[in-house]
């Protein structure tokens, strides 16, 4: 059983906090749309895989408040992928659900996008589009959630005058 | 970090193989067995080595890797998952380039043999050195082994080992690509130096 950290560490350089966003879109995005966004690009170097793809569960805990003790909140499916590329670059990738595909993918962009020669044109061409995508799909959500909010201002009132 | 080599090709059927000869070799002492031709660990580990530490270790088992093995520490947490113990004492599993005292490993209790420590002791080579004969259960008629690499003292601290039955320690030789085993079952009923 893996136990999740619960934050990334405060410490993080800015290396890693570039890297955990690059990461963090790639295993949000479908293999389609990232593959779609590749379309631009020449063929990616070749890699060669060291672990995976393969399918596993993880403990995914919480904290009560943010500020209660860690529980175990249940378990879920992840798809993990270590890949190497010809100049020793180390790309990693965790994806929730069973994504081999798109997990090796992730992996692959991830190891590319640490080198130099790669890194401008993998963010343009496939990073800031989905970053963009994803945001206006969140913020689709969170104003359709936000149209059924109900205020309780009148109740409370009502409650409270009575 | 020293993760940059791959593991099995095929997680599953690697492992399936590299138990099948793991059991072979159990079964039928100091028989040679192939395992782990496939893989690329790296330095210092042998082949069968890796072999025998990706089918046998993962995150429920305790291993004690010593300082000479340092360099693949990384590659094996991050195959095996496995957690480290700096006490060989306190190992299920213990990998060695050179033979440990084998009284320091954890040979079990009267309770639970099963609970005691397996080596897996990386030696020279097997087909020149030593030749220990070996009797026991697995061996109609007593076989030979000759193995490089194991200290004279070896036939005595086996002799110790064996005398613990049904406790004491099982042995797992791994040299290049082929594995052999002494399960604490067996007794070395006479070791020759090369002539």
């Amino acid at each position: 059983m893996v136990i999740m950290p619960l934050a990334a560490p405060a410490s993080a350089s800015p290396e890693i906090a570039a890297r955990q966003r690059w990461m963090a879109i790639l295993a949000r995005a479908s293999h389609a749309e990232t593959l779609n966004h590749l379309a631009d690009l020449p063929p990616l170097p070749a890699h060669t895989v060291l672990r995976g793809p393969e399918a596993g569960m993880v403990m995914v805990r919480g904290r009560a408040g943010g500020g209660g003790g860690p529980f175990n909140l249940g378990e879920m499916t992840v798809t993990r992928c270590t890949v190497r590329d010809a100049d020793g670059r180390i790309g990693h990738a965790t994806i929730a659900g069973r994504e081999p595909r798109q997990c090796e993918l992730a992996a692959q962009l991830d190891a590319i996008l640490q080198d130099a020669a790669w890194h401008d044109r993998v963010e343009s061409a496939v990073i800031a589009p989905l970053e963009a995508k994803q945001a206006a799909t969140r913020e689709e959500t969170a104003r359709k959630a936000a149209a059924t909010r109900v205020q309780f201002f009148t109740l409370t009132s009502m409650r409270s005058s009575a | 970090m020293s993760i940059d080599l791959p593991g099995f090709a095929d997680p599953v059927l690697g492992a399936q193989s590299g138990f099948r000869a793991i059991l072979d070799a159990m079964s039928r002492p100091g028989t040679l067995h192939e395992a782990g031709v496939d893989l690329t660990p790296p330095a210092p580990l042998a082949p069968a080595t890796a072999a025998a530490l990706l089918t046998l270790i993962d995150a429920e088992t305790i291993l004690h890797v010593p300082n000479d093995c340092a360099d693949a520490r990384d590659w094996i947490a991050f195959h095996c998952g496995a957690v480290f113990a700096a006490d060989i004492g306190a190992a299920n599993f213990a990998v060695a380039l050179s033979l440990p005292t084998l009284a320091t490993l954890s040979d079990g209790s009267d309770d639970g043999p099963q609970d005691s420590a397996t080596l897996i002791l990386q030696v020279e080579g097997f087909g020149h050195g030593q030749t220990l004969t070996l009797s026991g259960p697995g061996l109609r008629v007593p076989g030979t082994l000759k193995v490089a690499g194991l200290p004279a003292g070896f036939a005595a601290a086996w002799a110790a080992n064996h005398a613990k039955f049904p406790r004491g320690i099982d042995l797992i030789l791994c040299a290049g690509t082929e594995i052999a085993a002494l399960p604490r079952s067996v007794r070395i009923t006479s070791a020759m130096k090369e002539a």
